[in-house]
C-alpha cells in the first residue's frame, strides 16, 4: 500500500492539513508563555475560516482572505483581551463562550449568507520552489504550495529567534513565569499579555482562513472541528519550543491526511476511525510524555499588582 | 559616615507628606522624610506600620493620594515601577522578584525596550561592573533558580542598581540569609553608601538595623514617629539606641520595656524552659529518614532525631534546606521514601493525615493562606479541616451543622478569634484571627507530637511574645513533643531545649539551649556556608 | 438574608439572561430577522402550547442529569467538558442492550441494569482524563474534550459495525418497543426520567452540602493545597468526582434513549454537553437553580427547534445565545465582585 502515489497524497494532505495547526499552535504558545490559557482557539479559528473564507469568495482573493480571516481572529482576541487580561474574568469560561459564540455565529452568517448552498473557491494559486518541487514525492508533497506555506513554516523559526534573541521573547516568559518580576522591572504585564492574545487570534485567524480558503476550498458549519483544542496539545506539549509545534503539526496533519491517502491507495477504512486518530494519537501522547509537559506556573492567573 | 554627607543638596529623595489610604486604614499618614547619598537609612516598624505601602510608593508600584515626592530636589510623579527604575530608584522586595526559569544575564536584561535586540555583550559589560562594585561573582548564565537564597539576593541587588544607582531600597533583606550571608550583604551595602547610593534599609529587626544604619527612622501607624541621625547614633551605645527606638515603636515606656526583651531576643532573656525527663522514652524516634524533592525542591537525606515528652525542639536553618519537608513527613502529608518514624514506640511512617491525627499528632503550618485554610470556606469548616465524616460531628458521614457550628462557637471563644460569625468565609479574618484558628484547630491538650512551622512569622509583637510563651508552655498538651522549625535563631534560642540545624536535607548538629548555643548553632550554620 | 440581598441576588442571576436575551435579538436583527417574532414564537411553542410544554419537560431529563454530574465535577473543581461523548457512548451502549434485553427480563430489572450500565460507561470514559489529571497533572480540559471526541467516534462505529440493526437503510440500532420504554406520567408524552433528573440533581445538592464526601469534594475544588493539608486524598475524590459527573452523564444519554428515542442513529449528537455548563454556573450550583434554568432553557431548544423550521432562523442561535450568556455571566460577575471589592473598601 505504500505506494508512491499514497506516500505523495499522504505527505501533501499532512502539509495541508497541518499548516491550520502549526499557525494556531504557533499562536497558542504565546499565550501560553505569557500565562493566558486560550481555550478559545477553536473559535477564533472558526470565526478566522469563516472570515476567511467568505471574504475570499467574495473579494476573489486568497490574499484579502487570510488578512480577513486573521481580523477575525483578532477581533475575537479582543473579546479576550477585554474580559480576561483586563477585566480578569474567568479565562476558561470565556474561552468557552468564545468558541460557542463562533460556532453558532459563524454557522448562522453561513445560513443567512450562502442558505443551504456551499460554494466552492477555486484551487489556490502555487508557488513551486525552483528545483526542488521537481523531486520526485516529496517535491509536489513539500514544495509546492501557495505562498502562506511557506510563510508559516519561516514564522517557525521568526518564533525561535524571537523567544531567543529579543526583549520580547523574556518579556513573553517573565509575564508567564512571575508576572510581577516582570512588573517591578517596569514592564506592563496587561500590555505584553493583551498583545501576546491579540497575536494568538491574529495567527489562528489565518490559520482557520487556511483551513477553509485553501485546505477545504468551502465552509462547513463548525469544520475546525476539534482543530483548535488540538493546537492548544501541540502548544502545550512542545514546552515553549516553536520547532517542536512545527514537528507536531505534521504528525497531526498525517493522521488528519490519512483517510484522503486511504481512499486514493483503495483501502476502505470507515472514516469515523480515521477522524478519531488524532484525539487517539492526542490522548495517547499525553499518557505517555503527559508529564513532561510543563505550563508556566502563572498560566490561567490573572495579574493585579500588589495582590499574590 | 562624614559629615558632608548630611548637607542638604545630599538629598537623593524626599517626602513632603505622602498619605496613602486603603479601605479601611490609613496605611500612610503625611509621611516625610528625605533619603541622603552616602548613607544608610534604616526604616523600623512594626507589621502594619506603613513601611510596605512606603517601598511600594518609592518603587512606583503604588500612588500616594497626596503629598509630594523630589528626586534631586525636582517634583516627580512615580507613577509606575518603570517612572522609579529610569530615575535610578531600585528596590530588592522581600519576595523574590527574578523569573526562576531565565538566566542571571536575562533577569537583568528584563525591562530594555522591547524593539530593541538583546545586547548580551552589552549586558555582560554592565554586570562585570556591578559584580566589582559589589565585589560578588555569581555565573551570569545561570538560571536564577539554581541560586541559592543569599546569590538571588545579589542578583536582585544587581538589577535595583542596573540602570544607575541613586537609591537602593532594602525590604527586610536579611531574612532569608544564613548569618555569613547577612555578614556579606552587610559588606555590600557599606560599600554601596562609600559609592554614594541611598540605602533604604527596611527591617523589624533592632540590631541588624543599629549594626548597618547611619540613620533611622521609625514609623508607627502610618506616621513616622521619631528619628535618630548619624551623630545621635555615634553618641549612643547598642543598648541606649534599643532603648530609644523600642519607646518610639510602642509609644509607652513602661510597656516597651516588657517587649524589648522579645526584640532584642538574647540568651536566657525568657522565663526558664521546663525541665525534661530524659529517663523516660523518648516520644518521638526519627531515623534515617530521607523524602523525593521534585525538581528545584530540596528533600531529606537520612534524617535522624529524638525528641522527649515534654520537650522542645527546634530546627534552625534557612529556609528551602527540607524544613517543609520534615514538617510534612510528621504530619504524615508526604511520604518517607526511607527511614522510620516511631511515636510512643509504634512506627507511624505509613500512616496519612487523619490516622496520625488520631494518634494526636498536630501541625500548625506556615503557609497560613496557602494550604492551612481553605479560604472560601466558613470558619466552622476551617475548624473541623482535619476531623470531615469523623463522629461525633459526622454521623455516617452526614454532617451534623448544629453540633459543627456549636463546636466552632465554644472555640472561637476560647481562643478569642475575632469573627462576625463562624460562617464568615475564613479568608475574610485578618492574618491573625486566621492564626488564632490554626491554632485552635491543632492544639490540644491530648496532643502527643506538635510540630509548629515559624510560629510567629507576620505576627505582630505582643502577639508573637503570647505565642512563644505558650509554647515554652508546651503548646497546650501535657506531655506532647514539641518540634519548632523557624528561620529566626532568636525564638529556637528563646523556646526550645535543643536547637538542630537543619541544612540541605541533613541534620548537621544537634546543640543543647546553654548560654553558648547561639554561637554553637551559629557555627554550625556558617560551616556549612563555608562548605557550600 | 436580607431583601438587599435577596434582589442583588435576583439581579445577579437575571440580569445576565436579560442581556443575552437583547443582544442576541440584536444578532437577530444583523441577520435580517425580526427578534420579537423569533422570542414570542419559541414562548409560544415551547410553553404556552402543551405539546410544547411537554416535549419541554421531558427534554429536561437528560439535561437535569448532565447537569447533576456538572454539579459534582465544577465543585470539586474539575472542568470535565467531555460530557458529549460520555452521554452519546453510554446512549448507543443502552441503545443496544435496552432492546436486547427487553425480552428477555422484566421491565423493573431492565430499566436499572441500563442506568447502571450507562453510568458506568460513562464513568469508564472519564478515568483516563482521571488519571492525567490526578497523577500527572495535566489540564482536564484538554483530555475530556479529547475524549468527547472519542467517544463520539467511538459511539459511530459501534453503530455503524456492531450494533447496526439490519433492517433499516440508515445506520442506527435495534429500537426498543414503545412498551418497553420508560413509563409515561399520567395522560402526557412526558416519561419518568424527568423525575429521574430532578431527583439526581436534588440528590447532588444535599450530597455536596451535607455529607462528608461532598465538603471534600468542595474543598478539594476550592483549595486544593488546604486538602492535602488536611489528609484529604486527592487523587480518589478526583476520580470519584469524575466518575460520579461522568456516570451522571451516561444516565442522561439512557434516560434520553429508553425514554423518548428508543434507538441511536449514527452520527446523531444533540451536544447537550456544552449547552448545560452555563446553566450550571448561571445557578452557581444550586440544585433548585438549576431545575429552574433548565427548564428555561428546555422551553428555549423546544421553542428554538420549531422556529428553525417556522421563523427560519437555524438552530444555531442556540449557540450564540449560550455563548452570549456566558459572556454576561462573567461580565455580571466581574461588576459584583468589583463592586464587593469598592464597598469592602
Amino acid at each position: 500500500m505504500f505506494t508512491e502515489t499514497f506516500v505523495a497524497a499522504l505527505l501533501l494532505g499532512a502539509v495541508t492539513a497541518g499548516i491550520p495547526l502549526l499557525l494556531a499552535g504557533l499562536g497558542e504558545q504565546i499565550s501560553e508563555k505569557a500565562g493566558v490559557l486560550n481555550i478559545g482557539l477553536e473559535g477564533m479559528m472558526l470565526a478566522g475560516a469563516y472570515a476567511g473564507f467568505a471574504v475570499a469568495y467574495h473579494a476573489d482573493s486568497f490574499a484579502l482572505g487570510f488578512l480577513a480571516g486573521g481580523a477575525a481572529g483578532l477581533a475575537a482576541a479582543m473579546l479576550m483581551v477585554l474580559c480576561c487580561v483586563i477585566g480578569g474574568m474567568n479565562q476558561i469560561v470565556v474561552g468557552i463562550a468564545i468558541t460557542l459564540g463562533a460556532e453558532g455565529l459563524t454557522a448562522l452568517e453561513h445560513h443567512f449568507a450562502f442558505s443551504r448552498s456551499y460554494p466552492r473557491l477555486p484551487k489556490a494559486e502555487t508557488l513551486p520552489v525552483p528545483g526542488l518541487s521537481e523531486l520526485p514525492v516529496v517535491g509536489r508533497a513539500f514544495f509546492d504550495h501557495p505562498p502562506l506555506v511557506y510563510l508559516a513554516v519561516l514564522l517557525t523559526f521568526v518564533m525561535v529567534w524571537i523567544y531567543r534573541r529579543t526583549h520580547i521573547g523574556l518579556n513573553l516568559q517573565a509575564a508567564g513565569d512571575r508576572p510581577a518580576a516582570l512588573d517591578a522591572a517596569g514592564v506592563g504585564v496587561r500590555t505584553t499579555r493583551a498583545l501576546a492574545v491579540l497575536s494568538t487570534g491574529f495567527l489562528a485567524g489565518v490559520g482557520g482562513a487556511y483551513l477553509s480558503a485553501v485546505g477545504g476550498g468551502l465552509f462547513l458549519p463548525f469544520m475546525t472541528g476539534g482543530d483548535g483544542f488540538i493546537a492548544i496539545v501541540l502548544a502545550m506539549l512542545a514546552r515553549g519550543r516553536p520547532t517542536w509545534v512545527l514537528l507536531g503539526a505534521f504528525l497531526f496533519g498525517i493522521s488528519l491526511s490519512l483517510t484522503t491517502a486511504l481512499q486514493v491507495a483503495g483501502v476502505n477504512v470507515p472514516t469515523d476511525v480515521i477522524q478519531m486518530l488524532p484525539f487517539a494519537m492526542v490522548i495517547v501522547v499525553l499518557v505517555l510524555f503527559g508529564r513532561n509537559s510543563r505550563l508556566p506556573p502563572a498560566l490561567g492567573l490573572p495579574y493585579r499588582r500588589g495582590v499574590r | 559616615m562624614n559629615a558632608a554627607a548630611a548637607a542638604t543638596d545630599d538629598i537623593a529623595i524626599a517626602f513632603s507628606g505622602i498619605t496613602k489610604r486603603f479601605p479601611g486604614v490609613v496605611a500612610n499618614d503625611g509621611i516625610s522624610l528625605a533619603f541622603r547619598r552616602g548613607e544608610v537609612h534604616a526604616l523600623l516598624g512594626e507589621n502594619g506600620a506603613g513601611k510596605s505601602t512606603l517601598i511600594g510608593i518609592m518603587s512606583g508600584m503604588l500612588a500616594p493620594d497626596e503629598g509630594r515626592i523630589e528626586v534631586d530636589g525636582r517634583a516627580t510623579r512615580l507613577s509606575s515601577p518603570a517612572d522609579a527604575l529610569r530615575l535610578g530608584i531600585g528596590t530588592v522586595f522581600q519576595h523574590m522578584m527574578l523569573v526562576p526559569g531565565l538566566t542571571v544575564l536575562e533577569n537583568l536584561m528584563l525591562g530594555a525596550p522591547w524593539w530593541r535586540l538583546r545586547s548580551r555583550s552589552r549586558a555582560l559589560a554592565r554586570f562585570r561592573e556591578l559584580a566589582g562594585l559589589l565585589s560578588v561573582d555569581p555565573d551570569p548564565d545561570a538560571p536564577v533558580g539554581r541560586l541559592s537564597p543569599g546569590e538571588q539576593q545579589q542578583v536582585e541587588i544587581m538589577r535595583a542598581l542596573w540602570h544607575g544607582g541613586r537609591v537602593l531600597i532594602l525590604d527586610e533583606p536579611t531574612s532569608m540569609l544564613t548569618p555569613k550571608g547577612v555578614a556579606e550583604l552587610g559588606a555590600v551595602v557599606r560599600r554601596l553608601r562609600d559609592h554614594g547610593v541611598a540605602v533604604v534599609f527596611v527591617t523589624h529587626k533592632l540590631r541588624e538595623a543599629h549594626a548597618l544604619a547611619d540613620r533611622i527612622s521609625v514609623l508607627r501607624r502610618g506616621r513616622v514617629v521619631g528619628a535618630l541621625g548619624p551623630e545621635q547614633l555615634r553618641a549612643m551605645g547598642e543598648a541606649e539606641v534599643l532603648d530609644a527606638v523600642v519607646a518610639m515603636m510602642f509609644g509607652r515606656t513602661e510597656r516597651a520595656d516588657a517587649l524589648g526583651e522579645v526584640l532584642a531576643g538574647g540568651v536566657g532573656a525568657g522565663p526558664a524552659l521546663r525541665p525534661v525527663d530524659r529517663t523516660r522514652p523518648p516520644r518521638l524516634v526519627l531515623s534515617g529518614v530521607s523524602t523525593v524533592g521534585a525538581r528545584g525542591e530540596c528533600a531529606l537525606a537520612g534524617v535522624s532525631l529524638k525528641v522527649w515528652p515534654g520537650e522542645v525542639l527546634g530546627i534552625a536553618g534557612v529556609d528551602g534546606n527540607g524544613q517543609k519537608h520534615l514538617a510534612e513527613v510528621l504530619a504524615g502529608q508526604r511520604p518517607v521514601s526511607a527511614g522510620s518514624i516511631m511515636l510512643d514506640g509504634r512506627e507511624i511512617a505509613a500512616l496519612g493525615v487523619p490516622a496520625r491525627r488520631a494518634l494526636g499528632v498536630r501541625y500548625v503550618t506556615d503557609e497560613r493562606l496557602d494550604e492551612g485554610i481553605a479560604g472560601e470556606h466558613p470558619v466552622a469548616v476551617n475548624l473541623v479541616l482535619k476531623e470531615i465524616g469523623r463522629p461525633p460531628l459526622w454521623r455516617a458521614g452526614i454532617a451534623r451543622w448544629g453540633a459543627i457550628n456549636a463546636h466552632a462557637r465554644d472555640l472561637i471563644c476560647a481562643h478569642d478569634v475575632r469573627t462576625p460569625s463562624e460562617r464568615t468565609p475564613i479568608a475574610w479574618l485578618s492574618g491573625g484571627n486566621i492564626q488564632k484558628v490554626l491554632l485552635a484547630r491543632e492544639l490540644s491538650p491530648d496532643a502527643t507530637l506538635v510540630v509548629l512551622g515559624k510560629p510567629t512569622h507576620g505576627l505582630d509583637l505582643q502577639t508573637t511574645r503570647l505565642a512563644r510563651e505558650r509554647i515554652r508552655n508546651g503548646a497546650g498538651a501535657r506531655d506532647a513533643a514539641l518540634v519548632v522549625i523557624s528561620n529566626e535563631l532568636e525564638e529556637l534560642l528563646e523556646t526550645c531545649h535543643r536547637i538542630a540545624v537543619l541544612d540541605r536535607g541533613t541534620i548537621r548538629g544537634i546543640v543543647d539551649n546553654r548560654p553558648d548555643a547561639e554561637r554553637a548553632v551559629g557555627r554550625l550554620m556558617t560551616g556549612i556556608a563555608h562548605a557550600a | 438574608m436580607s431583601a438587599a440581598e435577596l434582589v442583588t441576588g435576583a439581579v445577579r442571576i437575571l440580569l445576565p439572561v436579560l442581556l443575552a436575551l437583547v443582544a442576541g435579538g440584536l444578532v437577530l436583527l444583523a441577520m435580517g430577522a425580526d427578534p420579537l417574532a423569533y422570542y414570542g414564537y419559541v414562548v409560544e411553542r415551547g410553553l404556552l402550547s402543551r405539546t410544547g410544554l411537554e416535549a419541554s419537560v421531558t427534554r429536561m431529563a437528560p439535561l437535569l442529569l448532565i447537569a447533576a454530574g456538572l454539579i459534582v465535577a465544577f465543585r470539586a473543581g474539575l472542568w470535565n467538558l467531555g460530557v458529549d461523548g460520555q452521554f452519546l457512548l453510554a446512549a448507543v451502549v443502552v441503545a443496544a442492550l435496552a432492546p436486547a434485553l427487553a425480552p428477555a427480563v422484566p421491565h423493573w430489572l431492565m430499566v436499572p441494569v441500563c442506568f447502571a450500565v450507562a453510568f458506568a460507561v460513562g464513568a469508564v470514559w472519564s478515568v483516563i482524563p482521571a488519571f492525567l489529571k490526578a497523577v500527572h497533572g495535566i489540564n482536564e480540559i484538554i483530555a475530556t474534550l479529547m475524549m468527547s471526541f472519542l467517544g463520539v467516534g467511538l459511539a459511530n462505529i459501534l453503530i455503524k459495525l456492531v450494533f447496526f440493526d439490519p433492517a433499516t437503510t440508515v445506520p442506527q440500532t435495534a429500537t426498543l418497543a414503545v412498551e418497553d420504554r420508560l413509563a409515561r406520567l399520567g395522560a402526557t408524552t412526558v416519561h419518568w426520567g424527568v423525575l429521574l433528573g430532578v431527583a439526581a440533581v436534588l440528590a447532588v445538592h444535599w450530597l455536596m452540602g451535607h455529607t462528608a464526601l461532598g465538603l471534600r469534594l468542595q474543598i478539594v475544588g476550592s483549595s486544593p493545597r488546604a486538602a492535602i493539608h488536611a489528609g484529604i486524598n486527592l487523587r480518589r475524590l478526583t476520580f470519584v468526582a469524575f466518575a460520579l459527573g461522568a456516570g451522571l452523564a451516561g444516565v442522561g444519554g439512557a434516560a434520553d434513549v429508553m425514554g423518548v428515542h428508543g434507538t441511536v442513529q449514527a452520527d446523531w449528537n444533540p451536544a447537550y454537553g456544552i449547552l448545560v455548563i452555563p446553566l450550571v454556573f448561571l445557578a452557581r450550583f444550586n440544585g433548585w437553580g438549576v431545575i429552574a434554568f433548565v427548564f428555561g432553557f428546555a422551553v428555549l431548544m423546544i421553542g428554538g427547534e420549531s422556529a428553525a423550521r417556522r421563523v427560519g432562523v437555524p438552530t444555531f442561535f442556540v449557540l450564540v445565545l449560550v455563548a452570549l450568556l456566558l459572556l454576561f455571566l462573567a461580565v455580571v460577575e466581574y461588576l459584583d465582585h468589583e463592586r464587593r471589592r469598592r464597598r469592602a473598601a
